[in-house]
């Protein structure tokens, strides 16, 4: 029988948290093993060039040096994508940014390695720099890529969901606004880390910072030709992920293939300035929102074009530039709407996916362009927002399934515990209040590559100790999902929490997890853990049923104990159930596998923006603004999040506040920027700043106080109702403090990151008459391809489009492995 | 050159060799095991690497082994006692302040040198005292609740 949750929603010590404070967490720099050697990457000085020579004979004359590698050895290309596999572990015929690597070197300490890779001498033919998203749609050659839609431009889209224009054109107001988001980096605390070797069995085992230890599986299974059954890849506890370690990188490769070669453990760990470069962060999005609005804020139609800076690779870039489009209609209602995205390849680090990934720069100038349209029609924006929310179990105009909305009540609440109709625009001049939503997806409802295989699997072991070991291939990064992943299993099977052994991340022991990336653990690694407990619950059930000649609709497992509900004396410790459930049919092992709903998006494209279901968000903002020198203080947050229901509200609230301070480092200081090397040097494009010290990122006093609600209504799809958390609080803080900043000082600030800077610039212009604004002013020619008309579900569409090409065949040589892609080119 | 280092810690005298040019940092990492203590930048810039150097929250990366000679120093490793946690530690663990779990060891040693100096500080002191230990999972709040709630746990570590 059912009984109400004992371990769910109740706030707990996490089961790893021991080893978390003792230290003993054992991170992948933290592993040292016999015979193990270093290796260090030589990076690219150039930010785009031609490899004329490399000369590596001085670095292998070294003492201590084991190994020196180029690109002559890595001739397979990879990358996370099966439509950009753009990248080789060490480059070939070419570099794209500077630190793209070139060479690398296995010594016997770091020192020696690091001096070898110093001493190789690599002679460069420079091709032009493209610096900017403008500078590559200008020029087409020569060309940063050889594939792609044509010269610089990665991928261009374009889908229309009935007709907007007119739509826009019968509307009472049209607003256009351009906005820009520039970018920022993950800036996890630790550098990536990677330790391969070779096993007894002369099999390959690879220890590394991952997210996705399932994808670096696949990559090097791929770019080393070798059966995926011959290679082990273990993700060790991340030190801190936020999309920044879930592609396959350079080094993991590299160190696998000199494990290979050298017979012994291989190390590396990057240093910070690597981690800048290897980056896979925020992309700087140019935008433009033309919008359609009744009188009363009702949308008629929305025009969204986005400009994405791709960076030099491929990466998650063509999910990315669709995500700029696909959440915009899970909020409010949008009737019709066309969404072009182009993103274009430039010569800097390569760009990707970053906790909302893709969605929070259009999330950003949405929520802007709405309080300037609430503003205009002398509406309150919380009061706006509340009129057009989009309604529960709907499919938006562009094919998105909504399940349960809580964001009116997310509204509700932060307006009422922040006094907001007290304060909004009616505070004191020099301090201000903002306002803003957002969704997330609670994990991407396509794989990466398209199969139908589960998306999550767990194995349950249960044995005559009385002893629980679950084994998913999930991957614990900070977030908590080991503590998901065993308090559902210790609520289902009665026993404590810390009874159950975890066993994650591990493409040997575990069943697949695609990885801890689009907020989709907690549901998916979830659902198939309930299946795999329930199925365990039943086998123990039925044995002690049958023993104690109690019906099995009365057994209770609670207390570590199985017991009758109407007699709760009578029952058996957990550990002789298992025993009598052992006894009556054999070990004890059962499987759960998740697979998400199918969306109704049949479009091309349409397999980037479906959930199961998406969480909601509402937050308003307090900033006070010095007049005279634009600085910006934040004291107060008030965020509510939709979270269906919170497993463990510890872990909960900490992921809301840690998303309310990674968004107000990109709303007011984070910035992966880029300068010009004087030309006396090479005049060579460079990362601005490299070092945590000049990458600004909050610290403890820059935060504010934060006043976090959870809203929860379970939420069908969800493990005992729960959504996701990690990545949905992040969006609206960088809205609501531009909202909040013109509500202190009536400037707008269109352009992210909002700075001291920008807003003296904003106040000057405004004290000169001019127009009160910092943002970007137009947005550029892009030769945008031919629109995919689909006919919205209000219109009696199918979700397929009226125009879709005929689909490309699978001839590929590698389409047995790759099926085909998650996003289709 | 290897030398000879002569230093307690975690209350037991170290007799190592060990590369001249390493810091404390390697040392303790490399040469002595002591992985707790970890790393983000080896430039003195996010904190993670803190340990404490005759009771002084100091950057491990920072200092050269052979500066710490003769000296005693504190890690993670020693800060449970006993076989009993630290309030610190159970503070954090139980209130949600390790994520990831990274900053944590650099945070804690920080934390701690605060409460042996004022074991009832401020929230705002300890908002200073914990500002040159950079997290990028937690947003700091919970931290501060588990530093404030170390400090009003009466530890008897602090009263002996």
């Amino acid at each position: 029988m059912t009984t109400s949750p004992r371990i769910i929603g109740r706030a707990r010590r996490r089961v790893d948290a021991r080893a978390k404070v003792t230290g003993q967490t054992r991170f992948a720099d933290d592993i040292t093993l016999p015979r193990m050697v270093h290796c260090r990457l030589l990076r690219s000085s150039q930010p785009h060039a031609r490899i004329l020579n490399i000369d590596t004979a001085r670095a292998s004359a070294i003492d201590g040096v084991h190994l020196v590698l180029t690109g002559d050895t890595f001739p397979i290309p990879y990358g996370i994508l099966p439509v950009s596999h753009d990248e080789h572990a060490l480059c070939r015929d070419k570099v794209r940014f500077v630190g793209d690597p070139v060479a690398a070197v296995v010594a016997r300490d770091e020192v020696t390695a690091e001096h070898a890779a110093t001493v190789i001498d690599v002679t460069y033919e420079p091709l032009r720099t493209y610096a900017s998203p403008t500078d590559s749609l200008a020029h087409d050659e020569p060309r940063i890529h050889d594939y792609g839609d044509h010269g610089n431009v990665h991928k261009a889209v374009a889908l229309q969901f009935g007709d907007v224009d007119a739509a826009i054109g019968g509307a009472d107001h049209v607003f256009e606004d351009v906005f820009f988001f520039e970018g920022s980096t993950h800036l996890p605390i630790e550098q990536h880390a990677t330790v391969a070797l070779k096993d007894p069995d002369g099999k390959l085992v690879v220890y590394s910072s991952t997210q996705t230890p399932h994808y670096l599986h696949r990559a090097l299974a791929k770019a080393l030709a070798m059966p995926a059954a011959h290679i082990r890849v273990v993700a060790t506890p991340n030190g801190g992920g936020f999309g920044g370690k879930s592609d396959p990188f350079n080094h993991e490769i590299v160190v696998a293939k000199a494990a290979l070669l050298l017979d012994r453990p291989v190390k590396i760990c990057l240093t910070r300035e690597e981690v800048f470069l290897c980056h896979r962060g925020r992309h700087p999005v140019l935008m433009r929102f033309r919008t359609g609005v009744t009188k009363d804020g009702r949308i008629m139609g929305l025009d969204l074009q986005t400009l994405l800076d791709g960076g030099a690779y491929g990466s998650y870039g063509v999910a990315s530039t669709f995500y700029t489009g696909a959440l915009q209609t899970v909020t409010y209602q949008i009737p019709r709407y066309r969404f072009r995205g182009c993103r274009v390849f430039t010569n800097k680090p390569p760009c990707g996916p970053k906790r909302g990934h893709g969605t929070p720069q259009s999330r950003f100038g949405q929520e802007v362009q709405l309080d300037k349209i609430a503003e205009h029609l002398k509406i309150d924006p919380a009061e706006l927002r509340l009129r057009i929310v989009a309604p529960p179990d709907s499919v938006t105009a562009n094919y998105m399934r909504v399940r349960t909305i809580g964001l009116a009540e997310c509204i509700r609440r932060v307006v009422e515990r922040s006094a907001w109709k007290d304060t909004h625009g009616k505070l004191p001049p020099g301090r201000g209040v903002g306002l803003a939503c957002s969704s997330y997806l609670s994990g991407a409802g396509l794989p990466i590559n398209w199969n139908d295989l589960p998306h999550s699997g767990v194995q349950l072991k249960l044995d005559r100790s009385g002893g629980v070991t679950v084994f998913c291939g999930a991957t614990e990064i900070g977030q908590g999902s080991d503590d998901v992943l065993v308090s559902i299993v210790a609520e289902i099977l009665g026993v404590d929490p810390f009874d159950v052994r975890a066993f994650t991340g591990d493409t040997d022991l575990t069943p697949v997890d695609l990885g801890s990336y689009s907020s989709r653990v907690t549901l998916m690694m979830g659902n198939a853990a309930i299946q795999a407990a329930q199925r365990a619950r039943e086998i123990l059930a039925s044995a002690v049923s049958a023993r104690l000649d109690v019906p099995l609709d009365r057994l209770v497992f609670a207390e570590r104990r199985v017991f009758d509900s109407e007699r709760p004396e009578h029952g058996v410790t957990f550990q002789e159930a298992v025993c009598m459930a052992e006894a009556r049919v054999g070990t004890i092992g059962t499987t759960g596998s998740y697979t998400p709903p199918r969306s109704p998006a049949r479009y091309k494209g349409g397999g980037v923006g479906p959930t199961p279901t998406y969480s909601y968000t509402a937050a308003v903002v307090e900033v006070g603004v010095d007049p005279d020198t634009g600085w910006i203080t934040v004291p107060r947050v008030w965020i509510a999040h939709d979270i269906g229901r919170a497993i463990n509200p510890t872990l909960a609230r900490g992921q809301v506040e840690g998303s309310v301070y990674m968004g107000l480092g990109e709303a007011l200081m984070e910035e992966q920027a880029f300068r010009r090397l004087p030309s006396r040097l090479s005049n060579a494009l460079v990362h601005k700043f490299p070092s945590m010290l000049e990458y600004k990122s909050p610290t403890s006093l820059d935060m504010p106080e934060i006043f976090t609600d959870l809203i929860e209504h379970p939420d069908p799809e969800g493990p005992f109702g729960a959504k996701e958390v990690g990545q949905g609080p992040l969006l609206p803080i960088m809205p609501a403090v531009a909202n909040a900043v013109y509500d202190a000082v009536g400037v707008r600030i269109d352009q992210i990151p909002v700075t001291p800077e920008k807003i003296v610039r904003a106040l000057k212009a405004k004290a000169a008459g001019k127009p009160a604004r910092v943002g970007p002013d137009a947005f550029p020619d892009v030769p945008w391809p031919e629109t995919l008309f689909v006919t919205p579900p209000s219109e009696g569409g199918d979700g397929r489009a009226s125009n879709e090409p005929p689909k490309r065949s699978r001839s590929k040589p590698d389409a047995g492995i790759e099926a085909t892609a998650g996003v289709r080119s | 050159m290897k030398i000879r280092l002569n230093l307690t810690v975690n209350g037991e005298p170290v007799d190592a060799l060990a590369d001249d040019y390493k810091t404390l940092l390697e040392v303790l990492r490399e040469d002595l095991g002591l992985t707790g203590t970890k790393h983000g930048c080896e430039l003195g810039e996010c904190g993670a690497c803190a340990v404490l150097v005759d009771g002084q929250p100091l950057l491990s990366c920072l200092l050269l082994a052979v500066e710490c000679a003769g000296r005693s120093v504190t890690t993670v490793e020693g800060l449970a006692a006993g076989g009993q946690l630290h309030p610190l530690q159970e503070c954090f663990a139980d209130l949600g302040a390790a994520q990831c779990g990274y900053c944590t060891p650099g945070i804690l040693m920080t934390a701690k040198a605060l409460l042996d100096r004022e074991p009832h500080p401020s929230r705002e002191r300890i908002r200073e005292a914990l500002s040159g230990n950079l997290c990028r999972c937690t947003g700091y709040a919970q931290i501060i609740d588990a530093v404030e709630a170390a400090a009003h746990a009466n530890a008897p570590e602090r009263d002996r």
